[in-house]
């Protein structure tokens, strides 16, 4: 390769007739500086020759140049000939064959009520969402109760795993939140029951709190972003895969097969994540306590035996079952969403977590009202 | 362009040796390509096709041997001189490996955008040209790569390969998947475009159809080198069993009188 030069565009006009004749190399790398220059290039005359025989390089590029050329020059009512190399030529030939008309971009319609349709829209989509997430559910329901009226169809296999994954691989990281939440809670109820003397409730305000509400609503959180989070993601590649098509093809179920033992795990481990965050919440609120209150060990456990009754715990405790469901059935339901690329994924993944975590703190909404209907 | 043809080597592979573990894929393999050739590399399952391909284009990195592409030694050239190279080559992977968060368009400028100074709409203009050469819609410019069918798919990864204006096509089993009559346009889709932009493609294929219809030269991968290499013709009087069954086998012949057909009918 001889070094490039750049190229030159030079109109010459003679007796009527005018001839562009361009020499260098003509390449795309060189078309910001060229695409001026052959804009300005108009030869008023009716008979123009292009000259291209000095080219030292010819590209697509610059192909297309020409072409822009030949085709603007001829709408000006004007005769236009070629000349140059045969390769050149012939490029010229294949890139002006190619050239794609013109096509006006079809803009979607900006009207003055265009948000009165997007309201609709949404709320169409968010409906069919709804009645989409419902079924889902109905069929995981379904799936689940068909395992426990026949518990040989358990995938045992597939169950292990998702309960090592999804319960013991946590537990450190429910323990270490959990202490921490009680570490909190010991801390901040300190400062403020010093204040009147009332030190020594601290021991129901982290009982009651841990036991009733925190323990199993952090542990809930922390599963959804932990397990939901990946049940999408490896349920939604499998989806790209087209995994799920095929188990359909072979006769396998993908709600039995993929989501019931995932959310029968969930359903597993998730109440005793749960029990672990409230022992190691007690533990940490306790160490606080002794700490910045001398409210010793054997006094808060005392305390916690008299005065904490064991309902505060079942009341936390039924509520890990529902959470469960709620994460499983949401990360499922939204891998099935995944359509076509990874990107999908991904964006498919973010909505699990929101939703997971956002339907948790509901439910526990509507627990609280119920239980303070109840009465317990 | 292939009328002239310049023994000119535009890529030459010398003493290569590929290993990976225990296992030698390639052990002192030489290859030269021709400035302006169809080269078609053919081989048994695991002779280390497609391993070629990706060490030539610096995916693998070899345990010996030098590679010198157009000129350069791209094994050991500084960093810049390499870049250099790369935008002088397109690659085609064998499913497109498109980005899947880009539609065509973007997929096509992706290359321009990094490596040339132009204006947004000059790029535009070229990619919708690109798309355009490799016989695709203008519609499915603004189309997601999952929103194509697996031809169309590869068709858009040879625009993007073509983005540069590169002298060097790589390809990886280019007609793998499609239906007979897609991968016959196909063929013809590479073979014109070899001719008009005056480009070497070095295409690693299972196809006997595009071997006939558009390799000017085959070079066949056994025994962890370059067994033989030379027009397709010159195949069947070689002396290995693979080849052999591989050149003269029933499909083959087959392929043979479609491609000879082609030939006499096309020009």
């Amino acid at each position: 390769m001889s070094a490039l030069t750049a190229p030159n565009l030079r109109v010459e006009a003679q007796g009527g007739r005018a001839t562009v004749r361009v020499s260098g190399a003509l390449l795309t790398e060189f078309l910001a500086d060229m695409e001026g220059p052959f804009a300005q290039a108009a030869p008023s005359e009716t008979n123009v020759d292009i000259d291209l025989s000095p080219l030292t390089a010819f590209d697509t590029g610059g192909a297309w140049l020409v072409s822009q050329l030949r085709t603007r020059l001829q709408a000006q009512g004007a005769e236009v000939q070629i000349a140059g190399a045969a390769d050149h030529l012939a490029l010229l030939t294949t890139v002006t064959a190619a050239s794609p008309e013109k096509t006006p971009h079809e803009l979607p319609e900006h009207g003055r009520w265009e948000w009165v349709a997007n309201i609709g829209r949404t709320l169409v989509s968010g409906w069919g969402d709804a009645l989409s997430l419902v079924s889902f559910l109905g069929q995981t329901l379904s799936g689940l109760a068909d395992v426990v009226v026949r518990p040989h169809k358990v995938r045992w296999a597939s169950l292990v795993t998702h309960m090592q994954d999804v319960g013991f691989n946590a537990v450190p990281i429910i323990a270490l939140m959990g202490f921490l939440i009680g570490v909190v809670l010991g801390f901040q109820g300190a400062s403020q029951l010093q204040q009147f003397g009332a030190e020594v409730f601290v021991v129901e305000l982290i009982g009651i709190s841990v036991l009733r509400e925190l323990g199993i609503l952090l542990t809930a959180i922390i599963v959804a972003g932990r397990s939901g989070s990946a049940f999408t993601a490896s349920v939604g590649s499998m989806k790209v895969q087209q995994e799920i098509d095929a188990m359909q093809t072979l006769g396998l179920d993908p709600v039995r097969v993929l989501v019931v033992p995932r959310v029968l795990a969930l359903l597993i481990m998730l109440p005793l994540l749960g029990f672990v965050a409230n022992l190691f919440g007690l533990f940490g609120g306790a160490l606080m306590s002794w700490v910045s209150l001398d409210v010793n060990p054997g006094m808060f456990l005392t305390r916690l035996h008299d005065n904490i009754a064991v309902k505060h715990l079942l009341v936390g405790m039924v509520k890990a079952p529902f959470f469960a469901l709620v994460i499983g059935v949401v990360a499922c339901w939204q891998a099935f969403q995944v359509k076509g690329s990874s990107t999908s994924v991904g964006q498919r993944t973010t909505s699990s977590v929101v939703q997971g975590i956002f339907l948790v703190i509901a439910l526990d909404a509507l627990f609280s009202i119920f239980f303070a209907q109840l009465g317990v | 362009m292939s009328d002239t043809p310049e023994r000119d080597a535009i890529i030459k592979v010398r003493g290569l040796r590929n290993q990976f573990g225990p296992q030698v894929v390639h052990d002192n393999l030489d290859l030269d390509v021709w400035r302006g050739e169809v080269l078609g590399i053919v081989g048994g399952s695991g002779t280390g096709k497609s391993v070629l391909l990706r060490t030539i284009v610096g995916l693998n990195k070899p345990a010996a041997g030098t590679i010198e592409v157009l000129g350069t030694n791209v094994l050991t050239a500084p960093e810049e001189e390499r870049r250099k190279v790369e935008t002088r080559w397109g690659v085609a992977f064998q499913d497109g490996a498109l980005f899947s968060s880009l539609t065509v368009l973007q997929n096509v400028m992706a290359p321009m955008r990094e490596h040339l100074k132009l204006s947004t709409n000059l790029m535009k203009e070229l990619g919708a040209l690109k798309i355009s050469l490799v016989g695709l819609p203008q519609l499915a410019c603004e189309k997601l790569p999952s929103e194509l069918s697996g031809g169309m798919r590869k068709r858009a990864a040879l625009a993007r390969a073509l983005a540069l204006d590169p002298q060097i096509v790589f390809l990886d089993e280019p007609t793998a998947g499609l239906d007979p009559v897609g991968a016959a346009a196909y063929d013809d889709l590479i073979g014109e475009l070899q001719r008009s932009l005056g480009i070497t493609v070095f295409m690693v294929t299972h196809d006997l159809d595009s071997l006939y219809a558009i390799c000017d030269r085959i070079a066949v991968l056994a025994e962890k080198r370059v067994l033989v290499e030379g027009p397709i013709e010159t195949m069947t009087d070689v002396d290995h069993p693979w080849v052999q069954e591989y050149f003269t086998g029933p499909r083959a012949r087959a392929a043979q009188v479609k491609g000879t057909g082609n030939e006499t009918g096309g020009t």
